[in-house]
């Protein structure tokens, strides 16, 4: 039984909807938080199946056609099972989504730090040494590795024009015109993504650090040229991804290859600074901002011109103009994306692609904008909101960005600030205040799983969907507790298994709302039954405390049950809702900063963010989700970004300790506040996403801060000290 | 080379490879999995574990080196199924979201308050003949030797803080 849906608009009545004050929504324990602070959870690379042997990738030194020199030689190093260079190995990780092999390679190398070769031995520490004297040389010409000396690719490019903004920004009244610069940045999960392969006859078990694994398994088989049906991939525990783990990794190919040449399980754990290069980044990116407006500061027009880059071959561009299409009302309006082709290690979708520097740059730009029209920024950007999508005139299918705005502008004590810059000094630091607006796109991805109830009324719920510390495990328990009456205690959830139904894996701030409907849905055939089996109809059907009643008719779930398990599927499809409405999620950002006058240093004293995510399922992990993702603006702003050297184009800072992702004492407390919005367009839980809207705001609100602060703009980020002491004046 | 390593109380009696740190004794010839490798050369701070009180970065050091120590990973930290104060604060302010970093968070932060109140001072104490008040300022650089990309460290502070407070 498979009850499928898909969303087509606010009309879904015939499903029954989440009661008020149930185990939905609540601020509960995570599920899985035992097995974390106890280090009983367990990961890729925790795996040690009997036989188990350790691979080590090995890189390229530098392009072109990759030679090893002395494979020989480190095949006999004792201990040393295999020097594997096969062309089935993968040059990148997959992009999400893919559903099929990426680039696949060795022979030769396309960016410095390309994966071309794996050694195999019977421990790490053997496998280790032998990768190390592994001589590998590259031969060939030099390819371009600076975006200025890239080359357009025009099958990318992405153009929106309405109306006549060239006229518009002639004809402004107030004009800013300015020109910004992000770098390019990293995942950096904790968890190194890692692989365990081991093969039964012509079927692979592999047990990976991975985000989708119903994608992922399509890749993999394809990579390695089997059905996919051969294919079982487990990630019960994944220790984090953003992105980088959306797609199959350099790991997953090479490990299963391995084991198949020798017989035996491989484990592949990519060093830490593989994890820099062999995966995906986000592409570093130049940004045009031109606003046109009235004295009054409403927009006549804007235009937002982005480059961005990418390796040959890799059709993901990051989607810079995302937010831009619909975040403000003006008539003219120019938007356009270019991607030059670069070899330099791929790029891909990290936390908020696209919204994450777009969002961030455009709201800098709308924060020089209140400047020069001398208007408070929570104003100018309340006189522009659009009443519908611009340029398509969609609907919004709730739009609550100025329930955010006001809201979070009261609760922070915005209106104590000067309007004027560098007004308030403590000793040798600057204190000032900023804030932005935060806009992301909202997604729904198919996505199904099945519900079994026991006969003894407990309910399992089963999807390969992963839990990357988002909440998975809770939200789905609490899902399906809610969905049939139980107690959460009486849920269980399993994950992570290519056995079990399709979930959407976790990416794009989709998990939640996809995979929980399809759970909800699932619980809704299980209530079909149980109404007939009642002889009513579903939605007189009540279950509560592991009972079900229609009418004065109430009976025990085992009793209902009689002895048999009761399954039910769900099946989740994206409807017509996509194109009827524009969906998004909505928030405000406020901040207070210390710059040193002396240093430059940034210190954030306060950072607030006010978030409309449609139905929160967790208060708990939602907020986690939220601070997460502000803390991701804050190191956008402040620590973040890869150097790429610029007669190779390799990342020189390719480790924890050169490239900085903000520590303890970066963070201040984060204030989070959740505006509930039931969006009626996203289904009958109402649900929408939350792990990226934190960082498509918070990082302008800090860049904001320092301006108010110490009159220093920052259009160059991250704002490290030597860039904020060189405007000091 | 023989050498034991004593973990959680319990005496192990190992064939080692001397090239192997301590955290791969502890995961690959121990079992026990709970510390991790987030980086492998002491910049992450996922590995620590505490070796006669300290705590320390079990990928920076020769398993070799620690046969005299007592060694408490974090499948030590509970009593049988009583978890410690710092686990279960952990929990009710979700100072974790993947888990990857939590148990070298947690044997830092238990190590940690030890530190404090043996008066051992850190970067930002001021007054250093008094007795070091964990304040805010105090737990966040302390624990900044353990990195959290999901970024929990807001729930951390607020565990840690009550754990002190205790």
């Amino acid at each position: 039984m498979t009850l499928d849906y898909q969303i087509d608009g606010p009309e879904n009545e015939e499903l029954t909807k989440p009661s008020q004050g149930g185990p939905l929504g609540a601020d509960m324990e995570r599920r899985d938080g035992r097995d974390k602070v106890t280090g009983s959870a367990c990961y890729a690379a925790e795996y040690r199946p009997k036989g188990l042997l350790h691979g080590v990738l090995k890189r390229a030194p530098g392009t072109g056609a990759v030679r090893l020199s002395n494979a020989e030689d480190v095949g006999t190093i004792p201990g040393v099972r295999l020097v594997l260079q096969d062309e089935r190995m993968i040059r990148n990780a997959a992009q999400g989504t893919a559903g099929e092999a990426p680039v696949q390679g060795v022979s030769k190398a396309e960016y410095v730090g390309q994966p071309v070769a794996l050694v195999v031995a019977e421990n790490f520490e053997t496998a280790w040494h032998a990768a190390n004297r592994l001589q590998i040389s590259c031969e060939g010409a030099s390819l371009p590795v600076l975006p200025e000396n890239g080359e357009v690719d025009d099958d990318m490019q992405e153009e929106a024009i309405t109306g006549e903004p060239a006229t518009a920004f002639s004809d402004a009244e107030v004009f800013v015109d300015e020109t910004y610069t992000t770098p390019a940045l990293t995942s950096a999960p904790m968890e190194p993504h890692a692989a365990v392969a081991e093969w039964h006859g012509d079927r692979l078990t592999l047990h990976g650090s991975l985000q989708m694994l119903r994608y992922n398994r399509l890749e993999l088989a394809d990579s390695l040229g089997i059905e996919p049906e051969k294919v079982r991939l487990r990630a019960p525990f994944v220790g984090g991804g953003f992105g980088s783990k959306l797609g199959i990794s350099a790991d997953c190919v090479a490990a299963a290859l391995a084991a198949r040449e020798l017989g035996q399980p491989v484990r592949v754990v990519q060093h830490r600074r593989q994890v820099f290069e062999v995966n995906t980044r986000r592409s570093e990116t130049r940004q045009r901002i031109r606003l046109a407006a009235g004295r009054d500061g409403r927009l006549t027009g804007l235009g937002h011109e982005a480059r961005v880059s990418n390796l040959p071959g890799e059709e993901f561009s990051e989607p810079v103009l995302q937010g831009s299409y619909f975040a403000y009302a003006a008539p003219n309006r120019l938007l356009r994306s270019d991607l030059v082709r670069l070899n330099r290690p791929a790029a891909g979708s990290v936390r908020a692609p696209g919204e994450a520097v777009g969002v961030t740059v455009f709201e800098v730009a709308m924060d020089e904008l209140a400047g020069k029209c001398g208007i408070d920024p929570v104003k100018l950007r309340l006189r522009n909101l659009p009443e519908a999508e611009p340029g398509s005139d969609r609907p919004f299918s709730s739009h609550r960005l100025a329930d955010c705005l006001t809201k979070g502008r009261d609760s922070f004590g915005w209106d104590d600030r000067p309007a004027e810059p560098r007004q308030r000094r403590e000793g040798e630091w600057w204190i000032g205040t900023g804030m932005a607006a935060a806009v992301r796109v909202n997604m729904v991805m198919p996505a199904e799983a099945r519900v079994r109830l026991t006969p003894e009324g407990r309910a399992v719920v089963e999807t390969d969907m992963t839990d990357i510390g988002t909440g998975t495990y809770s939200i789905l328990g609490q899902i399906a507790a809610e969905g049939l009456g139980l107690a959460v205690d009486d849920v269980d959830v399993c994950l992570g298994d290519t056995d079990l139904p399709a979930g959407s894996g976790s990416g794009g701030s989709f998990g939640a709302a996809s995979t929980g409907t399809a759970v909800w849905l699932a619980c809704e055939e299980i209530r079909r039954e149980i109404a007939g089996r009642m002889g009513c109809d579903a939605q007189e059907l009540t279950l509560s405390d592991g009972h079900a009643a229609c009418g004065n008719d109430r009976r025990s779930l085992p009793e209902v049950l009689a002895g048999e398990p009761l399954s039910g599927r769900g099946k989740l499809e994206p409807g017509e809702a996509l194109e009827k409405v524009r969906q998004a999620t909505w928030g405000a950002v406020f901040s207070e900063v210390a710059v040193n006058d002396v240093t430059g240093e940034v210190r954030v004293r306060r950072l607030q963010g006010t978030f409309a995510v449609g139905r929160v399922l967790n208060q708990r992990t939602a907020r986690s989700q939220a601070q997460g993702g502000m803390t991701w603006g804050l190191g956008l702003a402040l620590t973040e970004g890869m150097a790429h050297d610029r007669r190779d184009g390799h990342i020189v800072n390719r480790d924890l300790a050169e490239y900085h992702v903000p520590v303890n004492a970066d963070v201040p407390h984060l204030d989070v506040h959740l505006l509930e919005d039931l969006d009626p367009w996203a289904g009958p839980l109402a649900a929408k996403g939350i792990g990226e809207l934190g960082i498509c705001g918070s990082g302008s609100a800090i860049l904001n801060a320092i301006h108010h602060a110490c009159g220093v703009r920052i259009r160059d980020l991250p704002a490290t000290p030597d860039r904020i002491l060189s405007g000091l004046t | 080379m023989q050498t034991t390593l004593t973990v959680n109380g319990t005496r192990h009696q190992l064939d080692l490879d001397p090239r192997v740190t301590l955290l791969d004794a502890l995961r690959e010839h121990i079992g026990l999995t709970g510390a991790k490798k987030g980086c492998d050369h002491g910049q992450c701070g996922a590995c620590t574990v505490i070796a006669d009180g300290r705590r320390i970065n079990a990928c920076l050091t020769l398993a070799v080196m620690h046969a005299d120590a007592e060694i408490v990973t974090v499948e030590g930290l509970a009593e049988g199924k009583t978890l410690s104060a710092m686990q279960q604060a952990f929990l009710d302010h979700d100072g974790m979201q993947c888990g990857y970093c939590t148990p070298g968070q947690l044997c830092s932060a238990t190590a940690m308050l030890e530190e404090a109140r043996a008066g051992r001072a850190s970067h930002v104490t001021e007054d250093l003949e008094g007795t070091t008040r964990l304040t805010r300022d105090e737990i966040t650089e302390r624990m900044s030797g353990n990195l959290c990309r999901c970024a929990c460290y807001s729930g951390i502070v607020a565990a840690i803080e009550k754990v002190a407070a205790e």
